[in-house]
């Protein structure tokens, strides 16, 4: 666990840090407090606390406290806050004052960080690599910031990330935006007044706003395709009932585990074949959500301005990478616009505030589950365990010093593809080494035969005379010639080489045929004449049976 | 024709029947060699009966004719599934002609040795043919050649009895367990010293009794090694006696002095014995301990089985195998009981027509003879470019949607790699478990022909298809589209 130092380096400190509990820990002879104030930003209908999580929160031991009207836009009122017990204060700097654990929507605006003080905790959305100014802001002022936009994506982390939560909301509602600006049915039909064709929706980008585009898109009936960039989710995009748009292109796939599940930048050849194949699906798709967003960068422009001009007029597109420039160049942020050929393009960038009740909800869901892991003991005392993967790489300013950017998770997000275990590739010595040790043991097998043969033939040399011996040569040479012949059949053809050997083993007619002259016995002929009999049924059979089972093999 | 003509026309059949060999190498090459094989024996024969020192054509003519109208019956009339018995009953004519060559060149030798008492040296000189021979060897000529003479007969015995227990073994007429008379392996020793003292006394006296009292031995030998061999060693069993017919043979060439026995019965004796060395690599097991017979007890309790087989119907295979991409299937020995082959290739023929990749895993002793299940494909037209050996397919098997078992049992055995103590511990086995499905087609729960249990049935992935393979699969077949 980070150690705080027991004073504040500055001597600024007030009651809150000199409590009973140790270091690192935000304490008071009175309860700690969550305020939640009304949000400043215009339009943001959101609030980081809903009466539900204040009830929650307050069996983790805090007090809760919220401005008044915090609530109103999203549809809570102060008298429903009040009834779950949550104080409400009259002022947004009464606020502040009160609190020691603010939770908000928006990063704070400038004012706001003026009422941070030393040991506050601002837990919000905060951007913190695009706000260097406010992060320093608040290392001045001495607080504590959790960026609940930096929550990891690992899966103990995914009850507080807000990010899927507001990109849910954002997918499900660029869907209802566009089929308000879209003058048909989304289902197709046949009624009595004529048919109506189903909308043609496409979406691009298939992350977590993506699905949820994907899965309110197929639930309203329209016929949706949908594209990334990363060929594994696939699966996951014709699970929500979507088709995956495959793109004719050889190139190493891009594995999202290496990025932590984001898309990363792709080639040019790959943009181009990704390019050429929208340019194509442009003409025939009624409605384009495009969610295509590369962290800590500009938008993609993937949806160009001869597509815009390919679609029918009353097509809708919906940019939901508007606020970082847009995947299309027409739109507008924070606007809607109707091109010259009749294509309403959406350039919205507060879909989730355009749904507070649900993602006021959400989001304080969110917070109360940041606060249920940094409150380990449900004893209303923040632990800021600065070990903890979720909590550390959340955490953007702590202790007066700036943490960001957080060092990497311990656990990766995604388990990365079991790629094969590449054979170590042997440098050229180590193969060479492998050779001649080979070589080298096959020569000391070889020599060893050929001297212990070569013994045993001399030795048989000595005694037996030199007939036995011009047989015994060709014997061992056949012997040889055998084995090396032999090696060679291939397996499948096992049954037909035991067919063949046992007919050629029937060549002990030879002996019979020898012997069948003989003058000396009847009972050699009669031994002789039956021996030539079955002999030749075995050359014979064996012989035809080989045929035939040669014959069946067949190439396909 | 003279004696140079004859050895010449030997030479030429000795290349043709190693080309015949060699060209196995090749399904298409194989076609051409079997040609080779026929034309090198034909030269073999017509140059022995048209070469110096031969008589009684017309008996000759008798037997040949006789002989291949049989073999021409056995080899249009036998089913490709009784592959293994026809080989192992061939093997014992090869056995039986060599004892009787043997006896006879004993008959001949003693005819002569008593000419030769009696000085009867114009007889002596009139003799040709094989006789002609012997009667110009030296004692100790005489010696090695009653050695050679013990040996082949010895050697053919074995054969003889061996195949033909062998023979009633895989078609069923004995029961195929490994079954010893009360002293067991001691008893072959025994037999076997027994006739090493007999050659002994044979060479030393000439006792012709001898060699009949140790064909006997050997008889015995033959009959009781056999019979005390495991029907899932039977692919060891006939590879081991082709190679002993080939050492018989070669054993006959050096008493009859003939060099293209010699060379044939060398060829044909290491192609066995090279296929016993594959077939027992193939099962992980010494040569030695499939030749002393069974397998060998377990060396501790197997392992328990947790887990019951499920079993599953037509529907439920046919509906996994219109889903699945990749199929792969097993075929052993039940398939070729059930005669199922061709079945089992409409069945590759229907798949494959709806665009899926079906392959067949081969493993080495699939079946009751080296390379059985390839012949029963290649009979009922399974193109052969998709039947693939253990080594080429094993690894494909996590990638494949469906694994479909017919009839094999210890060959797709886990307790192999998984066990230490099973019977198999070790053997190579096909890891079929591997599949995402796996079907299994199977008479009933028994344990089957080895008689050891195989965990695969109680995988959460196997599912058992129960019923005579044959039928099983034309249930199936047309639920599949």
């Amino acid at each position: 666990m980070f150690v705080l130092p027991l004073s504040p380096p500055c001597g600024l400190g007030n009651g809150i840090m000199k409590g009973r509990s140790g270091p690192g820990t935000i304490s008071g002879g009175i309860a700690v407090k969550i305020g939640a104030p009304k949000e400043i930003e215009a339009g943001e209908a959101r609030v980081a606390m809903t009466p539900d999580s204040a009830l929650q929160l307050m069996k983790l031991g805090y007090d809760c406290v919220i401005e008044t009207g915090a609530g109103a836009a999203a549809g809570f009122s102060d008298a429903a806050y009040k009834a779950a017990g949550v104080q409400v204060v009259k002022t947004g700097a009464a606020l502040w004052k009160a609190a020691d654990i603010v939770a908000k929507v928006r990063p704070p605006t400038t004012p706001e960080t003026k009422k941070l003080r030393e040991g506050q905790l601002l837990i919000s959305f905060f951007y913190p690599a695009q706000n260097d100014k406010l992060m320093e802001a608040a290392r001045k002022q001495g607080a504590n910031v959790i960026a609940m936009d930096m929550v990891p994506r690992i899966s103990r982390a995914q009850k507080m990330d807000a990010l899927s939560s507001m990109a849910n909301i954002a997918g499900y509602r660029a869907v209802i935006e566009a089929g308000n600006n879209f003058g048909r049915f989304f289902t197709g039909q046949i009624t009595a007044a004529g048919k109506v064709p189903p909308a043609k929706v496409l979406v691009v980008g298939a992350g977590v706003a993506g699905l949820a585009a994907i899965g309110t898109s197929t639930s309203l009936g329209a016929i949706t395709y949908a594209f990334d960039v990363r060929p594994e989710v696939a699966e996951q995009v014709e699970s929500m009932g979507a088709e995956f748009v495959f793109l004719d292109f050889e190139e190493e796939q891009q594995d999202g585990a290496a990025s932590g599940g984001y898309a990363s930048v792709s080639s040019p050849e790959f943009a181009a074949a990704q390019l050429a194949k929208f340019r194509e699906l442009a003409p025939e798709i009624d409605i384009v959500i495009t969610t295509a967003l590369i962290p800590g960068r500009d938008a993609p422009e993937l949806w160009t301005e001869d597509m815009v001009a390919a679609m029918k007029p009353g097509s809708v597109i919906v940019d939901l990478a508007a606020e970082r420039g847009g995947n299309c160049k027409l739109t507008v942020k924070d606007e809607k616009i109707v091109t010259d050929n009749g294509v309403t393009i959406i350039g919205y960038t507060d879909f989730p505030s355009r749904m507070a009740a649900q993602s006021s909800t959400l989001y304080s869901t969110n917070i109360r589950h940041m606060m249920t892991d940094l409150t380990p003991e449900k004893d209303g005392q923040v632990v800021h365990n600065m070990e903890d993967d979720v909590i550390r790489g959340a955490t953007a300013v702590y202790g007066g010093d700036i943490t960001f950017p957080p060092p990497p998770p311990k656990i990766a997000a995604i388990a990365a593809k079991p790629k094969a275990p590449a054979a170590r590739e042997l440098t050229v010595q180590e193969k060479r080494a492998n050779e001649v040790a080979a070589f080298q043991t096959q020569t000391r097998n070889q020599v060893g035969l050929l001297a212990v043969g070569t013994l045993f033939i001399l030795l048989l040399g000595t005694v037996a005379p030199a007939s036995f011996m011009s047989h015994f040569i060709v014997f061992a040479l056949a012997c040889f010639v055998g084995f090396q012949v032999i090696w060679g059949v291939s397996h499948s053809l096992h049954t037909p080489l035991m067919a063949i050997t046992n007919a050629i083993s029937g060549i002990v007619i030879l002996g019979a045929l020898l012997q069948i002259g003989s003058n000396s016995s009847i009972l050699v002929v009669l031994l002789a004449a039956i021996s030539v009999l079955i002999a030749t049924i075995n050359i014979v059979g064996g012989f035809l049976v080989t045929r035939r089972m040669l014959a069946m093999f067949q190439k396909s | 024709m003279s004696i140079g003509l004859v050895s010449a026309a030997y030479i030429s059949a000795a290349i043709l029947f190693i080309l015949a060999l060699g060209g196995l190498s090749g399904q298409e090459s194989a076609k051409r060699a079997v040609w080779y094989g026929i034309a090198g024996m034909a030269m073999a024969v017509f140059a022995t009966v048209f070469g110096p020192g031969i008589a009684n054509w017309f008996l000759i003519l008798i037997c040949v004719a006789v002989g291949s109208v049989a073999g021409y019956y056995i080899a249009n009339k036998v089913q490709m599934t009784e592959m293994p018995q026809l080989v192992a009953a061939l093997h014992s004519f090869v056995g039986l002609a060599a004892v009787f060559i043997g006896f006879n060149a004993e008959i001949e030798m003693n005819t002569i040795a008593n000419l030769q008492a009696a000085g009867e040296t114009q007889v002596l000189a009139a003799m040709d043919g094989f006789a002609g021979t012997i009667a110009y060897k030296t004692p100790i000529e005489i010696s090695i050649l009653m050695v050679e003479v013990f040996l082949g007969v010895f050697i053919g015995a074995i054969t003889f009895t061996g195949s033909v227990v062998a023979f009633a073994k895989l078609a069923g007429k004995v029961k195929t367990t490994a079954e010893k008379l009360p002293g067991g392996h001691m008893l072959n020793a025994g037999a076997a010293a027994l006739s090493f003292i007999l050659l002994l006394i044979y060479v030393n006296t000439g006792g012709g009794w001898a060699l009949v009292l140790m064909s006997l031995l050997a008889f015995f030998i033959g009959y009781h090694l056999i019979m005390g061999i495991g029907g899932a060693d039977m692919p060891v069993v006939v590879s081991m006696l082709n190679s002993y017919s080939g050492w018989a043979a070669a054993a006959i060439g050096f008493s009859l002095g003939n060099d293209l026995l010699i060379v044939v019965g060398a060829l044909v004796g290491s192609s066995g014995a090279i296929l016993s060395y594959i077939m027992c690599k193939a099962m992980n097991r010494s040569f030695i301990s499939v030749i002393l017979g069974g397998f060998g007890g377990p060396s501790g309790p197997a392992a328990e089985i947790d887990g019951e087989q499920i079993a599953i119907d037509a529907d439920g295979v046919a509906t996994a195998l219109n889903e699945a991409d990749s199929v792969i299937i097993i075929p052993g020995y039940g398939m070729a009981v059930a005669q199922a082959q061709q079945s089992v290739s409409e069945l590759t023929r229907k798949l494959r027509a709806a665009g899926k990749t079906v392959r067949f895993a081969i493993h080495p002793v699939a079946g009751r003879l080296p390379g059985h299940m390839n012949v029963l494909l290649a009979e009922a037209r399974v193109p052969y470019d998709i039947v693939m050996e253990m080594d080429e397919i094993n690894e494909d098997f996590a990638k494949t949607d469906v694994a479909i078992v017919i009839g094999s049992n210890d060959i797709v055995n886990p307790a192999a790699q998984d066990d230490p103590n099973s019977p198999i511990a070790g053997m190579p086995v096909l890891e079929c478990w591997k599949a995402k499905q796996v079907f299994v087609s199977k008479r009933g729960q028994g344990t089957g022909y080895s008689g050891i249990e195989n965990p695969l049935f109680y995988k959460e992935n196997t599912r058992m298809f129960y019923g005579d393979a044959k039928a099983s699969l034309d249930m199936l077949l047309p639920k599949i589209d």
